[in-house]
């Protein structure tokens, strides 16, 4: 297999490139969702092909083929080198890469039962009886499940001699719960908001018991409807971990790439509040703050082997007791910031030109709990599970909206209350950590659709947080 | 017949008789250049095959999607189809393949994209680029074409060929930036000099930006903008699905928009980026959705028509099972009203390029949230005296477009980038009384 990478990287540098990689892949996914009780998509794609790029001057060129045969790798090498030949009318200062070892290796992904290998029957009657678990509660107009998975043979190649084989498994899935008002919709969903999705088999659908959690999220949609709104003003929230999850995704994970970092996302994606210069001394939040970016950790969603440019999964300090200390990055990246190559370039498939992706970024356990972050507040609201989320082209100005709420007085959890929202800046907001739950409340979290590039590109990323309480902040906004 | 036309129907022979089938087929070659930093950064292509398989056996169904159209590996795909089909429960909204009907093949592509270069794509970067007088440029021109072949079991056949192309970009003076859109089936006709000229006259405009207090303002919203407004409303609102399960706030005749709001979907016109046909192969045809501020009809693919009990619109995508049909060719209908004179009839008020990452927060509300983005001013006593940080908006967008809410709408239209892509909207600027901004660049 690794012939139809080496065939597209040999016509690449024989067309001019002066480095060039490729990667030949074998990927297959499949999707089941159950509506009310009926399936109501049943999809699986498969797709075979490679990717071939090409570094000359300051660009690099790329292109993707489904043509397997000799002419047609051949004929992509040679387009790519062609492609980022044509970058020289409008050209850059030309690119390094930095050095990383040249490996020969295996990774697969470790995984007890493959998702294609349960019975198609079986994991239907699963959803089915989510969805008909769901709607045993009257409220429940819309009561959807759903899982899938991929699994994906990636061989890469590169001109310094790279020759990596990984066979990646994730799996995952989750169902939600819907009540439709006069003039509203409230929805609850479990693991969390698109499901929860990690590598590994059809084990990991299994370990979060999907039936033995239905009918507590059903109650809760149904109690939505008559809650009260979230109420308005600045006091101490508490995020449950999922919800700290996609905070950390959305105001760290991005703003920490290096590519936004240096502009190369600008038009679309955006740049970064974040200065290159000032890294190792930028306050980024509380001291109890601590984030990592780990693709070696075992069941999360980010973890790999080897990233899409054949550098090592690794595990890089990003913020240390508050302290902006690193960044997520690649070869051409690392090199002109003059730092080590993180490994976190990913690409979507084969057609797509491997881009600065997470791997894992996620809040090192504190130690406290949420049960003491309750007692310990006197006003506030706890808010859980992901409904909206929206932030600024510099990862600064934030408002999402969540699920579910609670209302904390005098440290006791309180009503439910329904549309709770918050808004805040990213460093302001990371300033007010003031409590973080410890390991048994620490959960890796997984992102299946995190969007990035043009053409778009949809990478898997892992983050991994406990609940967490912020002090003064502005909830509750409303439309 | 094209390519993708003769694997839809080498689909429906190897299915044969074991079961309703259709295969929706597209093969084409898509390349992007983009640049950062104002030079090419990151130049891509792709010669692509998209080969989607959807059986029906007794009402047991099952979609694959494969990207390779060999006979090979369509009997592959079929093979599998019917085995995962087979252990399926019956799906009693299962609508059945669309009736065999006349649809002529038709040709919408322009030969300029189909025979883009990469130095052509180059020379439209490089004219947006130096267009900005020096400001750092972002953005990316892109060309795409597709031969679409669609078949059924029910002997309905049909096939097209389309294009598009794109110059999109910002420039930056690294305090302020600009941006400028243009989308057209043919890369002949796309401008990167006037496109480029925009964003750089944006970018410079929003120069010593200030923090304006949140609150509610009058606003002039530039294409952009209006184009999002108008796709959340097509895929929260006029999506049949939606509207089948409650979650829509569309009332069919009754009176939700300002009187100057038509709002169409037209995927044949003149300029339309064509698609004569839906992945069910329904003919598309010219659906008025809102007529001079009416709800008029919804969109539908066939599972949602079966469930409403009327005909599908030919909205059916890959999704549209799960998220419900969409109106992919929307068209905000033009006014009277130019730019200058809009921003003439504002005592105080803000005026908006486009959005950023929108969010909604209920779909029967259409609570949106949001910021601005790449040229945001203020407008005082009819004219724009100076930039405006960012802002953040927590706005319904129905009520935005509400009866008494539209003062004008523009002359301008346009294809107009919005927050779910390009080419999916053409839209003008307009003129609303209010917009509910909760947020600035200090929070």
């Amino acid at each position: 297999m690794f012939d139809h990478a080496a065939t597209a990287v040999e016509a690449a540098l024989e067309a001019g490139a002066v480095y060039a990689d490729a990667r030949y892949l074998e990927a297959r996914s499949e999707t089941i969702e159950v509506f009310n009780g009926s399936v109501r998509q049943l999809d699986r794609i498969e797709s075979a092909g490679v990717g071939v790029r090409a570094l000359l001057g300051s660009s690099w060129g790329f292109f993707g083929t489904h043509d397997l045969s000799s002419r047609g790798l051949r004929a992509a090498g040679h387009r790519a080198a062609e492609i980022a030949e044509a970058s020289a009318a409008v050209p850059g200062d030309p690119f390094q890469l930095a050095d990383v070892s040249v490996v020969e290796a295996e990774y697969e992904t470790p995984h007890e039962e493959s998702l294609f290998e349960v019975p198609l029957s079986e994991k239907v009657d699963l959803l089915i009886a989510v969805t008909s678990a769901l709607q045993e509660v009257d409220e429940i107009s819309l009561a959807r499940a759903s899982l899938g998975g991929w699994d994906t043979h990636k061989w890469f190649v590169s001109s310094q001699g790279h020759r990596i084989h990984q066979h990646l498994v994730e799996t995952g899935g989750g169902f939600d719960a819907t009540v439709v008002g006069d003039d509203e919709t409230q929805v609850r969903s479990y693991p969390q908001s698109f499901g929860q999705y990690e590598t590994g088999g059809f084990e990991v659908v299994r370990r979060w018991d999907f039936l033995a959690n239905a009918s507590r999220i059903a109650d809760e949609a149904a109690a939505l409807k008559s809650a009260p709104q979230c109420p308005q003003g600045e006091m101490t929230l508490i995020l449950e971990s999922s919800q700290l999850a996609l905070q950390i995704h959305e105001s760290v994970g991005h703003a920490i790439e290096l590519d936004r970092i240096l502009g190369w996302e600008a038009a679309f994606a955006g740049t970064s509040h974040l200065q290159l210069e000032r890294l190792g001394e930028h306050r980024y939040g509380s001291d109890l703050m601590n984030i990592t970016a780990d693709a070696t950790l075992p069941g999360a969603l980010g973890t790999f082997g080897f990233d899409d440019e054949g550098t090592p999964a690794q595990r890089v300090p990003i913020v240390d007791q508050g302290i902006w200390v690193g960044v997520l990055s690649g070869r051409d990246s690392a090199a002109l910031a003059g730092i080590p190559p993180g490994g976190m370039v990913r690409a979507d498939g084969y057609a797509r030109l491997p881009m600065v992706r997470m791997t894992n970024v996620g809040l090192s356990p504190g130690d406290s709990s949420l049960e003491e972050m309750i007692a310990e507040t006197q006003r506030g609201v706890l808010m859980s599970t992901n409904r909206s989320w929206s932030i600024d082209d510099r990862r600064l100005n934030f408002q999402f909206g969540c699920q579910i709420g609670w209302e904390i007085e005098n440290g006791v959890l309180g009503r439910m209350v329904k549309n709770p929202t918050y808004t805040g800046i990213t460093p302001n907001f990371w300033a007010q950590l003031d409590m973080l739950a410890a390991e048994p409340e620490w959960v890796h979290w997984g992102t299946p659709n995190c969007g990035k590039g043009q053409p778009m590109q949809v990478a898997h990323t892992g983050h991994s947080a406990s609940p967490g309480r912020f002090a003064e902040v502005r909830v509750g906004v409303k439309g | 017949m094209n390519p993708a036309t003769n694997a839809a129907e080498r689909v429906i022979e190897l299915v044969g008789d074991r079961a309703e089938a259709e295969a929706f087929v597209q093969i084409g070659r898509t390349e992007l250049t983009r640049f950062a930093n104002s030079f090419i950064h990151q130049n891509v292509g792709e010669d692509y095959v998209n080969v989607r398989v959807r059986v029906a056996s007794e009402a047991r169904v099952a979609a694959v999607t494969g990207n390779h159209a060999d006979d090979e590996a369509l009997a592959a795909l079929v093979d599998d189809a019917l085995t995962v089909a087979a252990t399926q429960p019956v799906d009693p909204d299962w609508p059945g393949v669309a009736p065999a009907m006349d649809l002529a093949p038709t040709d919408f592509a322009a030969p300029s994209t189909v025979e883009a270069t990469p130095g052509q794509r180059a020379e439209v970067v490089s004219d947006f680029v130096e267009a900005g007088s020096g400001y750092l440029a972002a953005g990316y021109c892109d060309t795409d074409w597709f031969d679409s072949g669609f078949a059924n079991s029910a002997g309905h056949v049909a096939s097209s060929r389309g294009s598009r192309a794109t110059i999109d970009g910002i420039h930056q003076t690294g305090e302020s930036a600009g941006s400028g859109h243009q989308t057209s089936t043919a890369m002949e006709s796309l401008d990167g000099v006037a496109t480029g000229s925009l964003a750089g006259d944006r970018a410079r405009r929003g120069l010593n930006a200030f923090d304006l207090t949140p609150d509610e303002y009058e606003v002039v919203l530039g294409p952009e903008a209006v184009a999002t407004i108008a796709i959340f409303l097509g895929f929260y609102g006029f999506n049949g699905k939606a509207h089948n399960e409650a979650q829509s706030f569309a009332e069919l005749g009754a009176v939700q928009f300002d009187e100057r709001i038509t709002l169409v979907d037209d995927p044949l016109g003149e300029a339309a980026l064509a698609s004569p046909f839906d992945v069910e192969g329904t003919p598309k045809l010219h659906h008025v959705l809102v007529d001079g501020g009416v709800t008029e009809m919804l969109v539908h693919d066939r599972r949602s028509a079966k469930k409403a009990g009327v005909e599908t619109t030919g909205h059916g995508w890959s999704g549209s099972a799960s998220h419900g049909p969409m109106a992919t060719h929307l068209v905000v209908n033009p006014g009277s009203d130019s730019i200058d004179e809009m921003i003439a009839a504002v005592d105080r008020g803000v005026y908006v390029a486009a959005f950023n990452y929108c969010r909604i927060l209920d779909p029967k509300t259409q609570v949106v949230t949001g910021l601005t983005r790449n040229g945001t001013f203020m407008i005082e006593n009819g004219a724009i005296t100076g930039a405006v940080t960012n802002l953040r908006f927590t706005q319904s967008f129905l009520n935005a477009w509400g009866p008494g809410n539209v003062l004008a709408v523009g002359d301008d239209l346009r294809y107009a980038d919005c927050d779910f892509g390009a080419g999916l909207v053409r839209a003008p600027s307009m003129r609303l009384t209010s917009w509910n901004f909760t947020g600035g660049a200090g929070g």
